[in-house]
C-alpha cells in the first residue's frame, strides 16, 4: 500500500543565558564535572529555584517571531520520573499553561510554500548527564555530570503538520535560523543547544486519520534527522504491510547503522503526574512587557530576504549567501552603509571576506578586516587610486595585518597608474621585446589583444590603469 | 470506589514504593477516602472561577542573569553515597 508520513517535531533549544533557568550557575559548556553546581541545581532538599527573567524575555521574542500568542499568565509544573540524570526526581517544565501558544513557520519546499503551526513554546530545565565514564574502581557503575542540570531550554512543539522529511528538515532549518537570529541559543546541534525529536507516523494515503506515531530521540544533525524519518517510514510501512500494528513508543535513533530502535520499558514512565510546582510563582506578561520585547527584535531572516531582494536589487544566490547569518549579513549592511553600491559589496563580502575568513577558520565577528575598512577599500578602487585586482592583494594584506588600505597601498606603492605618458612607455616597451608577435597581430590575428593586455599589466606590475591600457594600446597597434 | 487497588498498586510502582499486600489493602482504604472527602468540592458552584495553581497571592518572583559562585565539586558529592573522582556514581540503568 502506498502511504503518507505525518511528522510532528519537538524542538529544545538551549538558552544563551549566563546562569541556569532556576539559580546563579554558569551555563557554560565542557567545564569540569560538577563544578558548575549548587543546591538548587543538585536538587538538595529545601532548595528554593528563582526563575532568571532573561529566560521569560527569551521565550517571549522566540513566541513573537514565530506568531505564537503570549499567554498572560503561566506557570511552572512538575514532571515526575526517576532517572540518574534527574536529582529531583522531577524536571521543572510547563505544562497546561505554557508562555507560548498557537504559532506558526513559513517553510518553502521544491518552490511550494506551506504554513506549519506551532502548538506550543514552554520553558523547562534541563537534565543533567549521565555519562560511561573510564574511571578505575568503578566496575559497571554510571557516572553523573550535573553541570548541566537546571540550564534554560525552550521547547518549541510543532502541529503534526509535516509531510515529509524535506518539509521537516525546512521547517528545523528556518527555526534553527530565527533562533540564532534573536540570539537566544547558539545552535550548536553537536553539542546539544539545538536538539530534536521527531513523531512519525505513516496512514494510507488518501486517509486522514493518523496512524500509531514513534517518537525518534538523540538526532543531533539535519541530516541525522531526514535518515532517522526514511529509516522509520520503511520500518513502519514494512509492518503495515505485513498487516501489523505501529506500537506507540519511543526509538533511539543510532548513527552508526541509520536505524532506530525500540528504547524498552520507558513505557510506564509516561505517566508523569504533572502538578503545578509550589515552589515558583506564576508568570504573569502584561502587554508593557511584550511591547518592550517586541521592540528589541531584530530583523528577522525572512524580512531581511525580502528586504535584500526588493531593495537593494540582489540575486536570489546573494541574498540567501548573505542572510544565513545575523552576523554575516549585518557585516553586509555596515558595510553598504558606508559605501551604497549593493552588488559591489555583496561580490567582496561572499568572495574575499568569506574566502579568508574560512582559509582562517574564523566566524565573521572575528574578521580582522572592519566593514569601514572593507568600505575604504572599495573607494579607494571607485576612485581609481587602486585596480580590482590590485585590491585583492590589499586585502589580503589588510586581513593579515589589520592595516588601512591607503597605508597599505602606500607603503606597497600600489597606486594604479593612469598618467598616459607612463603606461605609453611601458606599451613601446613591451611592443619593442613582443615585435613577432605584433606583426602576427597586424597581419590579421585580433585575439593577440589579450596577451599584449596581459604583458603590459604584468610589465606594470599590475598598477596599470587597465582602461587607459586598452584604450593606448589599441591606438599604438592600429598604428 | 474512587480508587482501585490496581491504581494504588501502579501509582506506588511509579513511586519506586513496594508494597505488601496488606499494604495496598489499607492503602486502597484510606486513598479512598480521602478522595471521597476531596471529591465534596465537586458539590461546589465554580462557574468562572480561575483555578488555583498556588496558594500564596504572589508573582513574578524573578531573579537576574548574574553569575553567583558554585558550591564546588567537593561540597556538591559530599553527601553523595557514592562518588567517583569529581562525578556522582550510580548504578547502571538497563535500557
Amino acid at each position: 500500500m502506498k502511504y503518507q508520513v505525518v511528522i510532528g517535531l519537538e524542538v529544545h533549544t538551549q538558552l544563551t543565558t549566563n546562569t541556569k533557568i532556576f539559580c546563579g550557575c554558569s551555563t557554560r559548556f565542557g567545564s569540569s564535572p560538577n563544578s558548575q553546581t549548587c543546591p538548587v541545581c543538585l536538587g538538595f532538599p529545601g532548595a528554593l529555584p528563582v526563575l532568571n527573567q532573561k529566560v521569560v524575555d527569551y521565550a517571549i521574542r522566540a513566541g513573537l517571531a514565530t506568531n505564537c500568542s503570549i499567554a498572560p499568565r503561566s506557570i511552572f509544573a512538575r514532571k515526575n520520573y526517576f532517572y540518574p540524570d534527574l536529582p529531583k526526581g522531577y524536571q521543572i517544565s510547563q505544562f497546561d499553561l505554557p508562555i507560548c501558544l498557537n504559532g506558526h513557520l513559513d517553510i518553502e519546499v521544491d518552490g511550494v510554500k506551506k504554513r506549519i503551526g506551532i502548538t506550543r513554546i514552554h520553558m523547562e530545565e534541563d537534565a543533567g548527564k549521565l555519562v560511561h565514564a573510564d574511571v578505575a574502581g568503578i566496575g559497571d557503575d554510571s557516572c553523573v555530570d550535573l553541570n548541566r542540570a537546571c540550564t534554560p531550554l525552550l521547547e518549541v512543539v510543532s502541529e503534526p503538520d509535516m509531510r515529509s522529511p524535506d518539509e521537516a528538515i525546512a521547517y528545523l532549518k528556518k527555526l534553527h535560523e530565527i533562533v540564532r537570529y534573536l540570539g537566544i541559543c547558539d545552535g550548536n546541534l553537536e553539542e546539544g543547544s539545538f536538539r530534536c525529536d521527531a513523531n512519525v507516523s505513516l496512514m494510507p494515503v488518501g486517509s486522514s486519520v493518523f496512524g500509531t506515531r514513534a517518537e525518534l530521540k538523540n538526532i543531533n544533525s539535519f541530516r541525522f534527522i531526514k535518515q532517522a524519518i526514511e529509516y522509520e517510514m520503511e520500518r513502519q510501512a514494512e509492518i503495515l504491510d505485513d498487516g501489523g500494528k505501529v506500537v506507540q513508543e519511543t526509538r533511539l535513533f543510532d548513527p552508526n547503522t541509520g536505524t532506530t530502535r525500540s528504547m524498552r520499558g520507558k513505557e510506564e514512565a509516561h505517566d508523569y503526574r504533572y502538578f503545578p510546582d509550589p515552589d515558583l510563582v506564576p508568570v504573569i506578561v502584561d502587554q508593557a512587557w511584550i511591547d518592550q520585547v517586541r521592540e528589541s527584535l531584530p530583523e528577522l531572516p525572512d524580512a531581511k530576504r525580502a528586504r535584500f531582494t526588493a531593495d537593494l536589487g540582489l540575486p536570489e544566490y546573494d541574498v540567501e549567501v548573505l542572510t544565513a547569518s545575523r552576523e554575516l549579513a549585518e557585516y553586509f549592511e555596515e558595510t553598504l552603509g558606508l559605501f551604497p553600491q549593493a552588488k559591489t559589496v555583496s561580490n567582496w563580502v561572499m568572495g574575499e571576506l568569506t574566502r579568508a575568513l574560512n582559509d582562517d577558520g574564523k566566524e565573521v565577528t572575528e574578521s580582522p578586516v572592519s566593514p569601514a575598512q572593507l568600505a575604504e577599500l572599495l573607494k579607494l578602487v571607485e576612485k581609481g587610486t587602486i585596480s580590482g585586482k590590485i585590491a585583492k592583494t590589499v586585502f589580503d594584506e589588510m586581513y593579515k595585518t589589520g592595516k588601512k588600505p591607503e597605508e597599505i597601498v602606500a607603503e606597497k606603492g600600489l597606486v594604479q597608474v593612469s598618467d598616459t605618458s607612463a603606461i605609453e612607455a611601458i606599451i613601446d616597451e613591451v611592443l619593442a621585446r613582443e615585435a613577432g608577435q605584433v606583426a602576427e597581430y597586424r597581419s590579421g590575428k585580433d585575439k593577440l589583444f589579450g596577451f599584449f593586455v596581459g604583458q603590459v599589466m604584468k610589465a606594470s606590475k599590475g598598477k596599470a590603469n587597465p582602461g587607459v591600457v586598452n584604450e593606448l594600446l589599441l591606438k599604438k597597434l592600429q598604428g | 470506589m474512587k480508587i482501585t487497588r490496581a491504581e494504588v498498586e501502579h501509582v506506588a510502582r511509579l513511586a519506586r514504593l513496594e508494597l505488601s499486600e496488606s499494604e495496598l489493602d489499607t492503602f486502597t482504604v484510606q486513598m479512598d477516602g480521602i478522595l471521597a472527602y476531596v471529591d465534596k468540592l465537586n458539590t461546589l458552584n465554580t462557574d468562572g472561577i480561575v483555578p488555583t495553581s498556588h496558594a500564596v497571592p504572589m508573582e513574578n518572583a524573578f531573579r537576574e542573569d548574574t553569575l553567583k559562585d558554585s558550591i564546588g565539586v567537593e561540597n556538591a558529592v559530599a553527601n553523595a553515597p557514592k562518588h567517583a573522582e569529581s562525578f556522582f556514581r550510580v548504578p547502571k540503568v538497563i535500557e
